[in-house]
């Protein structure tokens, strides 16, 4: 237990001294009595020895600094305490033990109220609350070691925990709640979680009638990604409109008869899936990752889908799509699409994605600002096909028009190159000439 | 609304008590002719009679021994003990008949009756004039306790103990009679026995506290929130029955419980606060459950720097709090 050495007081009218000259620097072992540090007052200047043996911690004052006496200046690991203590810092003016501050705050019989300074000595390292949260958040005990801890005798408080939880972000949940069944509306609230309050900030105040829903895992685990994303990457947006005139007829007209022929609906996200996976050969930035060494350009092509289940989104991917045809593509959605509804998706249907779509217009949505998927480049949205008049040469037409969005990481590229990708997309899906009545284009 | 100082809180409820039922007593030593040696009384014997304002002899176990007798012939007595640190040789009649009668007869007698009790320290009343007994109370089935701070509450509470149709220890400050005013509704209202209240909402940590130590765990709060530190004040009001909700609740805002009083530290009842949070709000402490209280020695000091050493203050239970919230 690091033991503070305070600023001493030189003089019967002298409160307070400045710090001179460290004779010892951290790691370094001190013996009592040996000079520790020199010391200035405006009457004299001493050199301070060290009321105790072992290794000096950490300075907590620097030189030049004036100080009052009494105020805490280093701390000394006493000798043998020092290897357990490596990386765990104590808050500069721990406060934590009552004794010598003048004040009593014990009972008569001698022992102190306050567990302060024996926290160490006989308390646990992780308390109640601790290992519920570690428990309801699914952080492993080996992962809880390893949070640093900043109350007495280098504790983990629940705010550690909680800050620890915000930072290490939803790496592993969205896979963890895949595995498990479709997200139940009863689960539990999270009282201690990362989004009931920020750290131990009041919870607002509820009125009668207001009514409180508990988060589920998938709820969570989106709120998470989404914080997350929101936070880290600076989003920035562009969109271009398509006639899809020519598509939505061609696919109009054959629909019921692919769908007799495959087995599945051939959907206009198919056709999407197709485009935009050309758009990234051409324009390999934007299947990327930002990282702090540098833009991780990804070699292979995932594609997120997002399919919306009872309680929220969820992104299963397509491995390989630019391998994919429209049809592989429309039965390989069909199947992750069944598979997300019943609850069935596997942890691999929804990891590795490197870019992600997402259909705002089935519910009507004629420009949507879809949040990137968390670590991606961008993100693709779709919005409704509306009917309505366009200029087509020198005349009016009604046409089928598609607003195409892009949601874009502006670290990794700029919107020159965002909507050059959105054109590529954009010419694909106005030029589409299909191979006879089939789906390939 | 009107802004009352807590002992005219005391007196205007026991006057319309007096007025609204005829079956209403008080009796104690000095509280008749005399107005009480506070003042609490003042006025009474003149307004409503030597028959429904007595003034017994100096013999606790009597005036207790007789208000149960009273209680079971119909009347509702509103007993006086003139100090806390009277009250023992009352003990057994208290114990014994008070909080047993229903119980013993099958519920064919109750005993309706308050006993108000001046108590504790902070006043120079040196070891016989500043005793906190409810550790000694609290511990009896079959008796309410109550420990009002607010001038609201002391009226609220002792109207709803008048009125309640079981035996209820009524403990006033005596140091909170002329140091505390406050808004007091007018009319009759009646505070419910037993729901505690945040006096002050924090997140950092809860402060349990009743009867003067509110007063001094307020003063704590404000000096710990210029750092950063936002204590969370709970008046318990009630001792007995204890409000285990509200005090669960709260930790479960803050996960860490400071219980404050000025009673002895060993087996007070702040143990019961704590042992109650330890067993039942265990998941939810990131701290020990901690006391601060007064110490061990038997009886608050006349010397003023040893009655300071005594009692608790806001300066003290600050210290305190922020031990507990940098564990």
């Amino acid at each position: 237990m690091p033991t503070e050495v305070k600023m001493p007081q030189l003089g019967e009218s002298v409160h307070e001294g400045t710090i001179g000259k460290w004779l010892k620097l951290p790691g370094d072992r001190v013996a009592k009595y040996e000079p520790l540090v020199e010391v200035i007052t405006d009457k004299v200047n001493v050199e301070m020895p060290s009321p105790l043996a072992g290794v000096l911690g950490q300075i907590l004052v620097e030189e030049g600094k004036t100080v009052a006496a009494g105020t805490p200046i280093a701390l000394i690991d006493e000798a043998g305490a020092q290897a357990a203590r490596a990386g765990v810092s104590l808050p500069a003016a721990a406060t934590a033990a009552p004794a010598g501050t003048g004040v009593p705050v014990m009972s008569g019989d001698g022992r102190t109220a306050v567990q302060g300074q024996s926290a160490r000595g006989g308390g646990p390292r992780l308390s109640p609350l601790v290992r519920r949260l570690a428990e309801e958040h699914h952080l492993p005990i080996e992962e809880l070691e390893t949070i640093r801890g900043t109350g007495t005798g280098g504790r983990v408080t629940k705010d550690d925990v909680l800050r620890h939880l915000e930072s290490r972000g939803s790496a592993t949940p969205v896979a963890a709640e895949a595995t498990a069944p479709a997200p139940a509306p009863g689960e539990p609230g999270v009282a201690g979680g990362p989004f009931s309050a920020p750290a131990g900030k009041v919870a607002p105040a509820r009125a009668p009638g207001d009514r409180l829903q508990p988060l589920s895992i998938l709820r969570r685990a989106i709120a998470d990604r989404m914080s997350r994303s929101a936070r880290e990457i600076p989003h920035a947006y562009g969109a271009v409109e398509v006639d899809v005139t020519g598509l939505v007829r061609h696919r109009d007209a054959h629909k019921s008869a692919w769908r007799t022929r495959e087995g599945v609906n051939i959907t206009l996200t198919a056709f999407v899936v197709r485009a935009v996976t050309r758009a990234l050969r051409a324009y390999p930035l934007v299947n990327s990752t930002f990282t702090p060494e540098g833009i991780l350009v990804k070699q292979a092509i995932h594609v997120g889908v997002g399919v919306a289940v009872t309680d929220g989104l969820i992104v299963p991917v397509i491995k390989h799509a630019d391998q994919r045809s429209v049809v592989g593509i429309a039965r390989e959605i069909d199947a992750l699409a069944g598979r997300a509804r019943q609850g069935k998706l596997a942890p691999d249907d929804i990891a590795g994605g490197t870019f992600t779509i997402t259909n705002a217009g089935v519910y009507g949505s004629i420009y949507s600002m879809p949040i990137i998927n968390h670590p991606q480049a961008a993100i693709l949205s779709t919005d409704a096909v509306v009917r309505r008049p366009a200029v087509v040469g020198e005349g009016i037409a009604i046409r089928d028009v598609m607003n195409v969005g892009i949601g874009f990481d502006h670290r990794v590229f700029d919107g020159a190159l965002a909507l050059q990708f959105l054109t590529h997309i954009k010419r694909q899906l106005e030029e589409f000439s299909p191979v006879g009545e089939s789906a390939e284009f | 609304m009107s802004d009352k100082r807590y002992l005219d809180a005391i007196h205007d409820a026991l006057h319309e008590e007096l007025a609204r039922d005829e079956r209403v007593i008080v009796l104690g030593e000095d509280v008749g002719r005399k107005g009480g040696v506070f003042g609490v009384t003042d006025g009474l014997f003149e307004a409503f009679g030597g028959d429904r304002v007595l003034d017994t002899p100096l013999a606790e176990s009597m005036i207790i021994g007789v208000s149960v007798g009273m209680a079971a012939n119909g009347l509702i007595p509103v007993p006086e003990i003139q100090f806390a640190d009277f009250i023992h040789p009352a003990f057994d009649q208290i114990l014994s008949e008070v909080a047993r009668m229903r119980y013993r007869s099958n519920n064919d007698y109750g005993c309706p009756m308050t006993i108000r009790v001046p108590y504790g320290g902070g006043v120079h009343g040196a070891l016989y004039h500043s005793q906190s007994i409810e550790a000694f109370y609290a511990h009896i089935p079959g008796l309410k306790v109550v420990t009002p701070y607010t001038p609201a509450d002391a009226k609220g509470l002792l109207k709803a103990a008048i009125r309640d149709h079981d035996p209820v220890l009524y403990l006033e400050h005596k140091k909170l009679y002329r140091l505390i005013h406050g808004d007091v509704p007018d009319g009759d209202v009646t505070v419910p026995i037993g729901p505690a209240v945040v006096r002050r909402a924090g997140r950092d940590v809860s402060i349990f506290a009743y009867g003067l130590m509110v007063h001094e765990a307020l003063g704590a709060a404000e000096r710990l929130s210029g750092e950063g530190v936002e204590a969370e004040v709970v008046d318990l009001r009630t001792l007995r029955p204890l409000d285990t909700r509200t005090i669960l609740d709260s930790v479960a805002r803050t996960s860490r419980a400071l219980v404050v009083h000025e009673d002895n530290r060993f087996g007070g009842f702040g143990a019961e606060i704590v042992a109650t949070i330890a067993e039942e709000g265990f998941r939810h402490l990131d701290a020990p459950p901690t006391r601060l209280c007064g110490p061990d020695v038997p009886g608050v000091p006349f010397a003023h720097p040893f009655e300071e050493w005594f009692m608790p203050n806001a300066d003290k239970i600050a210290a305190a709090a922020r031990a507990v919230v940098a564990y």
